[in-house]
């Protein structure tokens, strides 16, 4: 244990914990808006290679980032239209989309294994990063960490401080209520649903373009539905949702410096599996607040 | 005379297998209260969401103000003045009562100035409301004051409420109507949507009665006898259901300091019940929704668990028994929700017979289904209790609210209980189904079973009850004899009107 | 505008119509796709769906329909009981490769004696791995009310971990030189699952999946218990009310689909993939969640649908080989499959009426 840096390991997990945060605040507003969407981890996956192809293409891995929202918002709409308008089952419809996103990158990214993405830099802070201790921690990462975390705080301001957001939560809470009061439900929800798969397409990006940095098949490996676990672990409300991905970012770090320090005796195998179980201790031994009133419920105006 | 606020001409609105409005055609003057009576379905729901917006007539125009008025959405009427109480109260359990209010506003102050204007309308109207408690831990009188003060706070000119009073006591009633009162004298135009007969004649100017989704007849309450109304509505003369007398025999279910944590958010907890209920009578329980009566219900069917000494049936103690072990006893229940609870929705009624009716009908052998025997009895069901549908195959969300309540009563009956609790027997039943139900209750009990019949409809309780108590905050009064108890009694027993002092203003 | 209306009745005619609709879009679909590809879609869809049982390799490939059918209908069965009921067990691949590890172990802890009675061991064994790895979701849910769905997908990545260190670890072959993966069980006559008749790709496993097709439909039809599952997942509160206890039905539905999986992973590793190796799972229990839907959660239809996912990963094996299609696009088409059946399956319950709307 003594040759793990603390100051690496913290700071690695601010970068481990980013892409699950980008994909988890993106599912908490399609969550708040009453719909589950379990597809997380095919709309992750397929934004990770969007986001690869694009910025190889261009050279410029902000393009990527927004090539990968856009893949994701529109890989989500297939469910959106589906759940939405076709009123299928949101478990089921969300399964199909996670293993159709799986087989769908895997076909964009035929091409791209092995090959070398453009480079994302680290966002020099001036002043901040030079901070002892703080400053290699936390001010010291591409501008993606902090976009996440802004996008957090926005969608915290948004559900909380504005109409808009009060509406949606009123639509998550009771459609028919909503409805009634002459709300739009199925447009909001569609709107959120793409909201949440641009979040997950960019939280998917940034695994292929910063964090592996490189494209492979399935390499999201579980991402996605860590991310929904999260939110449950959050009881849906953006802060503690930081908290979790930290928590989670925390096992992963550990066991990755675990690995490379090579001064444990357990098997790598053995340590693959913390973040996982880290997971499973996580929703056991926290439990989760009131879930949103219509959560998965399908919506049907019989006016 | 001036311009009425709204005219109504030709309304027609047809919906796949029914005509649910048929050129209706009526006005409302300004400043009257004005009623729409009529049985469940026969059409007020409609007529009112096409006023409101929220569906668009098939034929037909309106006038509001002498303007031609078609909302396309709730907003357009809401902008145009028109608000609406609705029946089923379109709130949000999780949020604040500001919040809510802001929702059904088009252009809401910020939060803090809106909870300023809440607490100045509610203590000018007679209805006190903390703006910052969470809706969800409200009474329904409470919550139903929301839906007013929303209302309110947009200063409208058409108010429609949809059975208002249905979830509140007779104190609380007597507060609203004074609101209605001080409206009216403002100006403001009320469209009452009722079929109870007493309260249309106490507050309303004139009245409007629908059948079948047709105008059969307008009149001016105050004037007209209720009964003279009653026949209009339901195009039939009732007979009210009758038994020879009561006699009582052994104490057969006995509960003792019966309580029971809330099972799920936003329920009631049961605190300290005691009771004691004899074979061949029939005990009223009255009470507003929300006051433990699904929370009673369940724990006497066996769906909720509670200490075993708590309930006892002929001396056994049953309270850890499950809903299978009572039913074979003979202690059955016949829940409140229709859809969903009392049966499945999706099912056919072969298969809802079967939901209830294994253990006694011997349906069951072997863990092995006998359809054979399901199918007799669910037909057995139908014929005795004249159950209109085409046969035992049909899903149960084909059939009407009171088609099928008659089955998921009738499948309990038959099953010969010594003990029957039904909760809201005839709520959304049509007149005739509702009177059959009651003249199967009493038979029943005339038969030597003991029932205990939950239901918001004091009506209903005085006409078929022996001995009546109240449930309020999942406490049950002493039972009481029915006869001689008056409806100021009642009231009071059912804890009067929630919160009469006027709501806590903090800081 | 169009918009939908409820039915008074769920239409038989479309429950039962919809898979085979389902499966034409897809072909449509799927055709443009290869088409996008640059692929001849005639020849791509002849390819996947005509020539492993018709072509000119089809001795190879028809009895591979069997071997890989066998666990997908296994599993789905398993499946289809939670997934009426509203239990959703994802982690059947979790399941299916402790099925195989439990089954490995039993038999290579015998090796080399011969007994008649090893076999029957590791068929236990395998059950109860599968059973095992089952309850940790189940006893989760009904003890601390965690969302099962996470957690059993959570342990297929845990499960695969596990496999990766006994592979590695524990069950390596002491021969292997060194090489990953552990002996050969197909070799081991004790422990063998062999092929029964020559030239079928039947096997016990398979045997075994059309007994649970044969039973999951007595009981779905006949028994207590598909009538409880039924009810629960169509009305929980009126199965409550039933008398169907939730928690013992999660316990059930996720203990019976554990140890049908665990048996598919048993009969797999001791017949056709012989030995337990890294890469041993290679995803019938997701693809086992496609099965089940498009067989509408029904005994016969998971039959249909297990023999016909089948047919699409020979297919695509095949078209893999002879047109350099990549294997990607079966899976996508698979997703696409599942996706057209969910939109259908709307006509079930709702009919579409063209006309004036309500409001949206």
């Amino acid at each position: 244990m003594s040759n793990i840096d603390p100051i690496l390991l913290l700071s690695a997990i601010i970068v481990v914990s980013t892409p699950i945060l980008l994909a988890a605040i993106g599912e908490l507003v399609v969550e708040r808006a009453g719909v589950l969407n379990l597809g997380v981890e095919g709309m992750m996956i397929t934004g990770a290679v969007c986001g690869f192809v694009v910025a190889t293409a261009t050279g410029s891995p902000w393009l990527g980032f927004a090539g990968a929202a856009l893949g994701g918002a529109l890989l989500s709409m297939v469910f959106g239209i589906l759940t939405q308008l076709f009123l299928s089952n949101q478990v089921a419809t969300g399964l199909a989309l996670t293993l159709f996103g799986l087989g769908l990158s895997a076909l964009l990214g035929q091409g791209y294994i092995g090959v070398k993405g453009p480079v994302v830099p680290d966002l020099y802070l001036p002043g901040l990063r030079d901070i002892p201790f703080l400053g290699p921690v936390m001010f010291r990462h591409d501008a993606m960490v902090y976009i996440a975390l802004l996008i957090v705080a926005l969608v915290w301001l948004f559900l909380n401080r504005t109409r808009a957001g009060r509406v949606l939560r009123a639509v998550g809470e009771n459609h028919d209520a909503a409805h009634a009061l002459g709300y739009k439900v199925v447009r909001l929800r569609l709107a959120a649903i793409a909201f949440g798969g641009a979040c997950a397409g960019l939280g998917g990006a940034y695994l292929s373009l910063v964090r592996v940095p490189q494209w492979t098949e399935g390499m999201t490996a579980g991402a996605g539905w860590i991310a929904l676990a999260i939110v449950v672990f959050a009881s849906w409300r953006p802060g503690r949702l930081v908290l979790g991905a930290w928590l989670f970012g925390g096992a992963t770090a550990l066991q990755l410096a675990l690995q490379a320090s090579g001064g444990v005796q357990i098997p790598i195998e053995y340590l693959q599996m913390a973040p996982y179980l880290a997971t499973i201790l996580v929703l056991v031994i926290l439990r989760a607040g009131r879930a949103p009133g219509s959560l998965g419920r399908p919506f049907h105006a019989s006016s | 005379m001036s311009t009425p606020l709204l005219q109504l001409s030709g309304l027609t609105k047809a919906y796949p297998g029914v005509v649910a409005n048929a050129d209706v055609s009526f006005d409302i003057a300004k400043g009257e209260v004005h009623a729409l009576l009529g049985e469940n379905g026969a059409g007020k729901s409609t007529l009112v969401k096409t006023i409101y917006g929220l569906v668009q007539p098939d034929a037909g125009t309106m006038r509001l103000d002498g303007a031609p008025f078609a909302p396309a959405e709730p907003r357009a009427a809401r902008a145009s003045g028109v608000a609406m109480v609705f029946q089923h109260f379109s709130l949000f359990d999780a949020m604040s009562v500001a919040e809510n209010v802001a929702l059904g506003m088009e252009n809401p102050p910020a939060l803090n100035r809106l909870a300023a204007q809440i607490r100045e309308v509610s203590q000018s109207y007679g209805l006190p409301l903390d703006p910052d408690r969470i809706v969800g831990d409200l009474s329904a009188g409470e919550r139903q004051r929301v839906e007013i003060i929303r209302c309110l706070l947009q200063e409208p000119r058409l108010l429609i409420m949809d059975e208002p009073t249905s979830v509140l006591t007779p104190q609380e009633v007597a507060i609203l109507f004074e609101t209605l009162r001080k409206l009216r004298e403002e100006g403001v135009s009320i469209l009452y949507i009722s079929h109870k007969l007493e309260e249309i004649r106490t507050i309303c100017d004139s009245a409007t009665i629908l059948r079948h989704g047709k105008v059969v007849g307008k009149c001016d309450p105050k004037t007209t006898a209720a009964r003279d109304m009653a026949e209009q509505m339901v195009g039939a003369t009732l007979s009210t259901p009758s038994r020879a007398g009561g006699r009582t025999g052994d104490v057969v279910l006995e509960l003792a300091g019966l309580s029971a944590p809330a099972p799920r958010a936003f329920g009631t907890a049961l605190h300290a019940i005691d009771l004691e209920l004899r074979a061949g009578e029939v005990l009223g329980i009255g009470g507003v929704a929300g006051n433990g009566q699904d929370e009673l219900a369940m724990a006497l069917s066996g769906e909720m668990h509670v200490a075993p000494g708590m309930i006892r049936f002929k001396g056994r103690e049953i309270g850890r028994e499950g809903v299978t072990a009572r039913r074979r006893m003979g202690l059955l229940c016949a829940p409140e929700e229709r859809m969903g609870h009392a049966a499945a929705p999706d099912m056919s009624l072969t298969e809802n017979a079967l939901l209830t009716a294994g253990p006694r009908e011997d349906l069951v052998r072997h863990g092995f289904l006998r359809w054979g025997r399901a199918r007799g009895f669910a037909e057995r069901v139908i014929e005795r209790f004249d159950v209109r549908t085409p046969g035992p195959g049909t899903a149960a969300r084909a059939l009407s609210g009171g088609n099928l309540q008659k089955f998921v009563i009738g499948r309990e009956i038959l099953q010969r209980p010594e003990v029957l609790v039904v909760n809201q027997p005839t709520w959304g039943v049509d007149a005739a189904a509702a009177a059959t139900i009651r003249q199967a209750l009493l038979d029943l009990a005339e038969a030597g079973a003991a029932l205990i019949v939950i239901s918001q409809d004091l009506d209903e309780l005085m006409e078929i009850s022996d001995r009546f108590a109240a449930l309020n905050a999942g406490r049950l009064s002493a039972p009481r004899p029915m006869a001689g108890l008056g409806i100021d009694e009642i009231g009071m027993m059912l804890g009067g009107a929630h919160d009469m002092a006027p709501a806590q203003v903090e800081g | 505008m169009i918009r939908l209306e409820r039915r008074p009745e769920p239409s038989r005619a479309w429950t039962l119509a919809t898979p085979f609709v389902a499966v034409a879009l897809t072909m449509v679909a799927g055709g443009l796709l290869f088409a996008l590809l640059g692929k001849d879609p005639i020849e791509a869809i002849r390819t996947i769906f005509w020539d492993p049982l018709f072509g000119d390799f089809a001795s190879y490939s028809r009895p591979q329909l069997l071997v890989k059918a066998g666990p997908l209908i296994l599993i789905a069965i398993g499946l289809s009981l939670g997934f009426r009921a509203g239990i959703w067990n994802i982690g059947a691949e979790g399941q299916y490769i402790l099925g195989a590890i439990f089954a490995a172990a039993t038999g290579l802890a015998f090796y080399p004696a011969e007994s008649w009675l090893i076999f029957p061991a590791m068929t236990l064994a395998g059950a109860l791995g599968g059973l095992l790895w089952a309850m940790i979701p189940a006893l989760l849910r009904v003890r601390f009310g965690t969302n099962e769905v996470l957690v059993s997908l959570m342990l297929v990545y845990v499960a695969e971990a596990l496999l990766a260190s006994m592979a590695l670890g524990l069950l390596r072959n002491p021969d292997g030189m060194g090489f990953p993966g552990s002996r050969n069980l197909a070799q081991y006559p004790s422990a063998a699952n062999p092929e029964l008749i020559v030239g079928t790709g039947m096997h016990w496993g398979v045997v075994l999946a059309l007994v649970a097709v044969i039973v999951g439909q007595v009981v779905m039809t006949r028994h207590q218990l598909g009538f409880r599952v039924r009810l629960a997942g169509q009305s929980p509160r009126a199965a409550v009310f039933g008398g169907v206890n939730p928690s013992w039905l999660v316990v059930v539905c996720m203990g019976l689909s554990g140890a049908l999986a665990g048996l598919a992973g048993m009969f797999e590793v001791a017949g056709p993939a012989g030995r337990l190796g890294i890469d041993f799972n290679v995803g019938y229990g997701f693809t086992a969640i496609i099965v089940a839907f498009l067989g509408r959660l029904n005994p016969i239809g998971i039959l249909l649908a297990g023999l016909l996912m089948a047919l699409t990963y020979i297919g695509g094996e095949l078209a893999q080989l002879q047109m350099n299609l990549p294997l990607a696009a079966i899976q996508m088409f698979q997703g696409m499959l599942l996706f057209f059946l969910l939109a259908i399956d709307v006509l079930t319950n709702f009919s579409f009426r063209f006309g004036r709307r309500a409001v949206a």
